[in-house]
């Protein structure tokens, strides 16, 4: 190994990198693009959704109980109507998630003491949405409910007593639920798999096409060094990538970042270090750069997106799946992600994550050294 | 010759790709500072041979010394010692014709304070001083060709592998480059070329002739025409042509004949008694002949006759 070689190697990969304007676009805005539609795009949480009410009484009571689905921040009364078909309709088109109805004889049933209804039709097309709404829903009208109930026993001149068992809940990590303190982080591991594998997954394809590898295995350049010099470049860019979208997470989207910023290091490095040597020998395999580009893309970007738990959470996928993700270094970043952001988890507890990601990165590595050869066929 | 001066030895060398053999046992050997030309056509096994001698192909049998490093077992030492221009352009298109010389100095260690002077002489050499900023892929064929060569010796090579390096430039810049070659030659350098271009192969101190994977001539140019022909060459001015050309190649006391421009190449085993017999023969089948006279030989005469011998034995076989 010669540092003169390396660096040779290195630097005209550098000159490649900002000469071309793909890469440079993809190296420059692809960071600050995708934590910008993630963070503001992909939101999980279910607020302001729209719902229509047919309220057939109009009552005091009943507007009360609607005032306190609108002063939630889950719901928005967009509309109100008067017939059950504008209700279909609007729920046909869309236009609302959930259509109340309240009784003619709401207020009268209520004085009365006995039990009322109200009917809320929930547009369950999307399942999870429908249940969480159906929640929310049952929450807001719980508690309209027990202010009734309270008013009554106070109006009876008797004691309240306190309910006996109560759930005291305090959320950890995410105190307000947003879901673009654990979106953003993972971006990270998308980021990353698109400067590690899929831009590196051209680098020498690139030279077979174009007939350069020929030059370049001409001379006494090694093996390693034509795989190092290729890397470092990426590796630099690659951190740095992640630093913008650090920044952004934390400036921009108010993020809490709680762990070390070596923990973040150690778990990035690794990797980074794993999709590079698979973009690598990915790129060495394949010899040309739209299939190395489309392998590179099912074998890391996708699995980012989607199996990492980065979007969706690995606990709930299918059993197997489940032991797919496990072969995934994606996986383990993300889920490093978010505990050194949100839980500010040490380095040394890391190891569940960091051993898998070193693991990877070695095997890689090794693969990657083991598979190109200077030689022509 | 002692075995200081061989930069090139080869050694009954085969390379097949499947059932093809590309390089069939071809053995010779090459003396320092000489411009070995390596004369075939396209297919003849040239490149794959070049490539062997670079360590860019593992040879299937055989054995190849270059600079002294056996080329399958000790590739590395051999690319320290070589320059190679692969027949495709392949440097750097989105370099700058600096980058692409600093790259290739850096690839072949030449130490920092030397490489800026070696830059300096190859910009000087390939005529490429004031064309430092350009990018590589703007410029045009020639330049490109010689900007290579400044590429593959900055390391001050002692053995050149120029692989078809003037295919597709202009002749003026061939005539230069030629120039070039003789000027690495004549501070030491051997320089193993390949070529299609018979004019190229008589600039060359000693030739090899491949056909077919197999090594069919070697020597001078002067000895392949002298020595390589069996038989005599008669330029024959005639007309018709065709009907001439086709009655020849069934005439007796014909080796060969072949149209060359307006006249005829006709190989005889005999100059003065074939002559004779030739014209009452072409006269028999009203071919009216208005020149005939022994000639010397070109090295396309002999390459052709070469091949054709080759061809004859494989169907008489």
């Amino acid at each position: 190994m010669r540092w003169g070689r390396l660096k040779a190697m290195a630097g005209k990969e550098i000159i490649q990198i900002i000469r071309d304007p793909r890469s440079l676009g993809i190296v420059l805005l692809m960071p600050v693009v995708l934590v910008l539609l993630f963070g503001y795009g992909v939101s999980l949480d279910l607020k302001h959704l729209p719902v229509y009410v047919y309220d057939r009484e109009a009552s005091q009571q009943s507007q009360a109980l609607l005032k306190r689905f609108q002063s939630n921040q889950y719901f928005d009364i967009v509309r109100a109507v008067n017939n059950y078909p504008d209700l279909v309709k609007a729920l046909d088109s869309g236009k609302a998630k959930m259509a109340l109805v309240i009784p003619y004889d709401f207020s009268e049933r209520l004085r009365a003491g006995g039990a009322v209804s109200v009917q809320a039709l929930v547009d369950a097309s999307d399942d999870n949405t429908a249940n969480v709404l159906i929640g929310y829903a049952q929450a807001v009208v719980q508690g309209y409910s027990n202010d009734i109930q309270l008013e009554w026993i106070q109006r009876r001149g008797q004691q309240v007593q306190p309910p006996p068992l109560s759930v005291e809940t305090r959320t950890w990590y995410n105190e307000n639920l947003e879901s673009s303190a654990f979106i953003v982080p993972g971006v990270l591991a998308v980021v990353m798999s698109v400067i590690g594998a899929f831009l590196t997954s051209l680098t020498i394809a690139r030279e077979w096409e174009r007939g350069t590898m020929e030059q370049l295995i001409s001379t006494p350049v090694s093996a390693l060094e034509i795989m190092l010099g290729k890397l470092t470049p990426y590796f630099i860019v690659g951190m740095f990538d992640a630093g913008v979208c650090v920044v952004l997470a934390i400036f921009w989207f108010q993020v809490p970042f709680r762990g070390t910023v070596l923990a973040l290091l150690v778990s990035s490095a690794l990797f980074l270090i794993a999709l590079l040597c698979l973009g690598y020998f990915i790129s060495v395999v394949a010899k040309n750069q739209l299939a190395a580009s489309q392998i590179a893309l099912v074998a890391t970007f996708l699995p980012a997106f989607l199996l990492s738990g980065f979007l969706f959470a690995i606990e709930q996928m299918p059993q197997f799946v489940q032991l797919v993700t496990r072969i995934l270094p994606a996986r383990y970043y993300v889920s490093s992600l978010k505990m050194i952001f949100l839980k500010g988890t040490p380095i040394g507890m890391l190891y569940g994550q960091l051993v898998p990601l070193a693991i990877f990165a070695v095997a890689l590595a090794l693969l990657a050294t083991r598979t190109f050869h200077k030689r022509l066929v | 010759m002692n075995a200081a001066d061989r930069s090139v030895l080869i050694e009954n060398l085969v390379k097949r790709f499947g059932d093809f053999t590309a390089v069939d046992h071809i053995s010779l050997e090459t003396r320092k500072g000489e411009i070995f030309g390596f004369l075939g056509p396209n297919g003849a096994g040239k490149s794959t041979t070049i490539r062997m001698l670079c360590g860019l192909l593992r040879p299937s049998s055989g054995r190849a010394v270059v600079a002294g490093f056996d080329v399958a077992r000790e590739p590395e030492s051999v690319r320290q010692n070589i320059g190679y221009m692969s027949q495709k352009f392949s440097l750097y298109n989105d370099l700058k014709v600096i980058e692409n010389l600093r790259l290739f100095a850096g690839l072949y260690n030449v130490p920092r304070h030397v490489a800026a002077e070696r830059i300096a002489w190859a910009l000087e050499m390939a005529d490429l001083k004031g064309q430092e900023a350009m990018v590589t892929g703007t410029l045009p064929g020639g330049w490109k060709q010689r900007l290579a060569l400044g590429c593959a010796v900055l390391h001050r090579p002692p053995i050149l592998f120029l692989d078809e390096p003037t295919s597709g430039v202009d002749p003026i810049s061939r005539r230069q480059f030629w120039d070039l070659i003789h000027q690495m030659s004549a501070e030491g350098v051997t320089v193993f070329v390949t070529t299609h271009y018979m004019e190229e192969a008589e600039y060359c101190n000693r030739l090899a002739m491949i056909d077919r994977g197999k090594l069919v001539a070697l020597g001078t140019p002067t000895e392949l025409k002298q020595k390589s022909m069996k038989g005599h060459l008669l330029l024959i001015e005639c007309d018709p042509l065709g009907t001439a050309v086709e009655t020849l190649q069934n005439a007796p006391e014909v080796l060969d004949a072949a149209v060359f421009g307006n006249a005829l190449h006709v190989l005889v085993p005999n100059a003065a008694t074939g002559a004779e017999q030739l014209r009452a023969y072409l006269g028999s089948h009203s071919v009216q002949v208005s020149k005939m006279e022994p000639i010397r030989p070109s090295l396309e005469d002999v390459f052709v006759a070469l091949t054709s011998e080759r061809e004859n034995k494989k169907e008489a076989a």
